[in-house]
C-alpha cells in the first residue's frame, strides 16, 4: 500500500540569463528557500533533475556535487535525466521514494544552466533528447523536429499561424505578471507571425527562450507533513509513459501517445476527471506542444485547441486555465527544472500564494515533456 | 561520429533496410530486434521502397554546425509507398516548390561535414521524382 504524499515548501530562483550564477549556486539558492518554506526542514535525500550538465558543464556525478555544495550533508543523491522532461521524471522519482516509506522527507531538485556556452554550442546539447543516429545524424535540431509537428498539425486541422499565435500571446500576457518569469513583455499576433522564422514555419515567438533556473520542492510522508503544516498539498496522481524517441515511426504526428498514457494513469489514481481540474501548468517549450498537451490531456477535442484558446477558452477565468505562469514560452524553459517549477507553481496557485496570475483552485495538474513528445509525466495536486 | 558507428548503420542508411516480423509481418525502420506488435524477436532484413509522398517538411535557415553549407536545410518526414514513414533531408528542390503531399524518391548523398573520424558521412536524401 502506497503512502500519501505531501508538498510541504517550494523554493524557486527567477528565470533568466544568470551569467552571475552557475549551476551550483542557481541549485543552492532554489534549495534553501524550498528548506525555508518548509519551515527549515532538512531533506534526507536528494533526486536533481537536470539534461545538459553533462555536454555544458563537463559535469557528471550531479547528485553528490549538488547536495555537497547546497549544504544538505551525506545524504542518497542522484541525477535523474530524460531531457526537457528530466524535472518531471525526476519529480515521479522523487515520489515514489516517498510513497514507497523507503524515505519520509525528500527535496526533488530542478537545475539547468544554458547560457554559459554560445547559442550553437547549447543547440547542439539540446539536440541530444533526438535519435542521435536517425535525427541528429541528419541536421535535425529539436525546434526542426517540433517545426514538423507544427507544420503536419496545421496542415491536417487546417489552423493558421495566427490562430497558433495567440499561444503565444497569452504566455506573454500571464508571464508580464509572474516575477519569476524571464519575458515580461506582451506580443501581438503580428508580432508573433512576423517574428524570425527559426525553422519554417516555426518562428522565433513560438519558442521558449533560452534559460538559466533551477527550482526545488520538499516532499513528505503524512506524518511529517501534519506537523509543518495544517493544509499541506497533497498529491493525488502521477503518472509516467514514454514513445518512440524516432518521432516518423510514432503512431501519430499530431498525438502524444505518451502523454494520453501518463494522463489515464494520474487521473485513475486521482479518481478524478479532466473536469475536475482547475489550473494547468503544460509543456509549451513550443506553442504546438502548449495546444497539443490541451487536447492530449482530454480538456479539448483533438485539432481543436488553437480554434478554443481563441475563443477565450483557457485564459484566466476559465476552467482550466492554462499556464498562468507564463508557460515556457515566457516563464522560461531552464530544460531539466521545467517539471519542477511547473509542480511548484500548482502548489502555489492551490496555497493561494502564487505571485502572478492566481487562478482560485482545488485541483491544479502539471505535465512535463522531454524530446518532442517521448518522455512524459503528469502529476495532479489537491489542496 | 565514429566510424564505427557508422559502420553499425550503414545498410539502414544506403540501402533503406529496416526489418520485417516474421510472425505477423510488421516493418520496421530504422531496425529493431523485438516486434512492437506480437513481441516476437524474429524478425528479417527487408529493403524498403525509395519512393514515397512527403507527409510534412521545415527549413532550417540556421542549421546546426557541420551542415551550415547546406542552408536552408530542409527536413522531412517520408510516408514510403508500404506506408513505413521516415526522417530525412530532402535535395535537389527549391523552397518555393516544397508542398506537403508531393511524391519524392530516395538518392545517397553527403550528410554533413562533420569528418573528424576521416569518414565522409554518407544516407540517403529524398528529392522530388523526376519525370
Amino acid at each position: 500500500m502506497m503512502k500519501k504524499v505531501y508538498v510541504v515548501g517550494v523554493g524557486l530562483t527567477k528565470v533568466s540569463r544568470h551569467y552571475d550564477k552557475g549551476l551550483k549556486e542557481l541549485f543552492a539558492e532554489a534549495a534553501w528557500k524550498a528548506i525555508e518554506d518548509a519551515g527549515n526542514i532538512m531533506p534526507k535525500a536528494l533526486v536533481v533533475g537536470n539534461e545538459t550538465s553533462s555536454s555544458l558543464q563537463d559535469q557528471d556525478n550531479l547528485g553528490a556535487y549538488l547536495a555537497d555544495y547546497g549544504g544538505l550533508g551525506r545524504i542518497p543523491a542522484f541525477k535523474v535525466e530524460a531531457a526537457c522532461g528530466s524535472g518531471g521524471a525526476a519529480f515521479y522519482t522523487g515520489y515514489a521514494l516517498v510513497a514507497s516509506g523507503l524515505v519520509d522527507v525528500v527535496m526533488v531538485a530542478g537545475v539547468e544552466k544554458l547560457t554559459d556556452a554560445r547559442s550553437s554550442v547549447t543547440t547542439a546539447a539540446l539536440a541530444k533528447a533526438a535519435d542521435a543516429e536517425y535525427e541528429a545524424f541528419y541536421g535535425a535540431s529539436f525546434t526542426s523536429l517540433n517545426a514538423l509537428l507544427m507544420h503536419y498539425y496545421m496542415k491536417k486541422y487546417r489552423v493558421s499561424h495566427e490562430e497558433i499565435a495567440e499561444w503565444s500571446v497569452m504566455m506573454h500576457e500571464n508571464a508580464s505578471k509572474n516575477p519569476y518569469a524571464q519575458l515580461r513583455f506582451r506580443v501581438t499576433k503580428e508580432q508573433v507571425v512576423t517574428s524570425r522564422i527559426i525553422a519554417y514555419p516555426l518562428r522565433l515567438l513560438d519558442a521558449s527562450p533560452i534559460s538559466d533556473g533551477a527550482a526545488a520542492v520538499i516532499l513528505a510522508s503524512e506524518d511529517v507533513a501534519k506537523k509543518i503544516s495544517d493544509t499541506p498539498i497533497s498529491i493525488v496522481g502521477v503518472g509516467m509513459a514514454t514513445d518512440k524517441i524516432y518521432i516518423a515511426g510514432r503512431e501519430s504526428l499530431d498525438r502524444m501517445e505518451a502523454l494520453i498514457l501518463a494522463a489515464k494513469q494520474a487521473f485513475s489514481m486521482a479518481k478524478i476527471s479532466p473536469r475536475d481540474i482547475d489550473v494547468v501548468e503544460v509543456h509549451d517549450a513550443f506553442s504546438i506542444l502548449g495546444l497539443m498537451s490541451l487536447e492530449d490531456l482530454g480538456f479539448v477535442e483533438k485539432g481543436r485547441a488553437a480554434k478554443a484558446l481563441n475563443d477565450g477558452a483557457f485564459h484566466p477565468g476559465d476552467k482550466p486555465t492554462a499556464n498562468p505562469s507564463g508557460g515556457l514560452k515566457a516563464r522560461g524553459h531552464p530544460v531539466g527544472a521545467t517539471g519542477v517549477y511547473q509542480v511548484a507553481e500548482i502548489a502555489m496557485q492551490l496555497r493561494g500564494d502564487f505571485p502572478g496570475v492566481k487562478v482560485p483552485s482545488e485541483v491544479g495538474l502539471a505535465s512535463n515533456i522531454g524530446g518532442a513528445g517521448t518522455t512524459i509525466t503528469v502529476a495532479i495536486l489537491r489542496r | 561520429m565514429y566510424p564505427a558507428r557508422i559502420w553499425r548503420e550503414k545498410k539502414a542508411r544506403y540501402r533503406l533496410v529496416g526489418v520485417k516480423c516474421k510472425k505477423c509481418g510488421a516493418i520496421y525502420y530504422p531496425p529493431r530486434p523485438v516486434c512492437e506488435k506480437c513481441r516476437s524477436r524474429e524478425l528479417e532484413e527487408v529493403e524498403l521502397p525509395r519512393r514515397g509522398k512527403l507527409i510534412s517538411y521545415a527549413i532550417l535557415h540556421d542549421p546546426p554546425i557541420g551542415y551550415r553549407d547546406q542552408a536552408p536545410l530542409i527536413i522531412g518526414i517520408i510516408e514510403l509507398e508500404n506506408g513505413i514513414r521516415v526522417f530525412a533531408p530532402l535535395t535537389d528542390v527549391d523552397e518555393k516548390d516544397l508542398k506537403i503531399g508531393m511524391e519524392v524518391e530516395a538518392v545517397l548523398r553527403r550528410i554533413n561535414r562533420k569528418e573528424e573520424y576521416g569518414v565522409i558521412p554518407y544516407a540517403l536524401k529524398f528529392r522530388p521524382i523526376m519525370i
